[in-house]
């Protein structure tokens, strides 16, 4: 696996990320397609994700949560806005409450994933945008845990060298 | 971590700072020297005043500060804050790569099963 490249725009709230995946195009459609292999890498280290609804057909809707250290949930929605299986799909995603409803005070943001396979390799693009800055404000709490985490885990894997 | 200690209120003045291109241009100019205002100024096919309109709100978000000299004002950019920016971006940026890296580690562990 590598990541290939990422690109940040400013203008637009906008992340770009390309990675390059060692499987065939319905293995890693498969990770965003089967819940339970979704919930293995959706949430960062810690903070493992369940997803309670799963539908991944135009107008479908996700509803998963994220279970912190301390036993807290943290809720999350999706609706998927178009998919083009194995090769694309798009999807708005929100914080939502207890009941999977998804939070109004902060406007979705959308999450298009792209998928092209060449010799039995995959890229994979993720163009993950958001239309406020208040959203960025909470992905950027939520990133922070994820940040924190990773690089610990980093340092253990350096440590077990 | 920097990131915590941003408010709502910081991160949306970055933001606003940053989402603009000259603005971004501007601070990419005083990172290099400190270019007064009426040199910004004739930098841009702008007014004077839509310059100085943009060097402050970038003063605002406290990513540059002026500083009088003589009769020059000149712009200098804030080390720190535009590393705090760059950090924001830095935190959504671990984010994607930590999902890939799981994803990855998902596929290795069933190879074979699809």
């Amino acid at each position: 696996m590598s990541v290939t490249s990422v690109d940040k725009d400013f203008d637009n709230l906008t992340i770009t990320l390309v990675a390059d995946f060692d499987a065939s195009i319905d293995r890693v459609w498969d990770l965003w397609a089967d819940p339970r292999k979704l919930e293995r890498w959706w949430g960062p280290p810690g903070y493992p994700a369940t997803f309670e609804r799963h539908d991944l057909r135009p107008g479908g809707e996700m509803v998963y949560f994220m279970t912190s250290p301390e036993g807290e949930r943290h809720y999350g929605w999706w609706r998927v806005e178009e998919t083009d299986p194995p090769r694309s799909f798009e999807f708005k995603d929100a914080f939502a409450d207890e009941n999977g409803k998804p939070k109004d005070d902060i406007s979705p943001g959308t999450v298009r994933v792209q998928l092209t396979e060449e010799d039995g390799r995959t890229r994979m693009e993720i163009r993950s945008s958001n239309e406020s800055r208040e959203d960025m404000q909470m992905i950027v709490d939520m990133g922070g845990v994820e940040g924190l985490q990773q690089s610990v885990g980093q340092m253990d894997a350096l440590l077990a060298e | 971590m920097v990131v915590d200690q941003l408010t709502a209120e910081d991160v949306d003045g970055l933001f606003h700072a940053l989402s603009d291109s000259t603005r971004r241009d501007i601070l990419r100019r005083c990172g290099e020297g400190e270019p007064s205002v009426s040199q910004l100024a004739g930098s841009y096919p702008m007014s004077f005043a839509a310059v100085q309109k943009h060097v402050a709100v970038l003063e605002r978000a406290g990513l540059v500060s002026k500083q009088r000299r003589g009769r020059e004002q000149l712009v200098r950019t804030d080390a720190a804050a535009v590393d705090r920016a760059r950090r924001v971006l830095d935190e959504l940026e671990q984010t994607w790569r930590g999902r890939v890296e799981r994803m990855s580690a998902v596929l290795r562990t069933t190879r074979g099963d699809g």
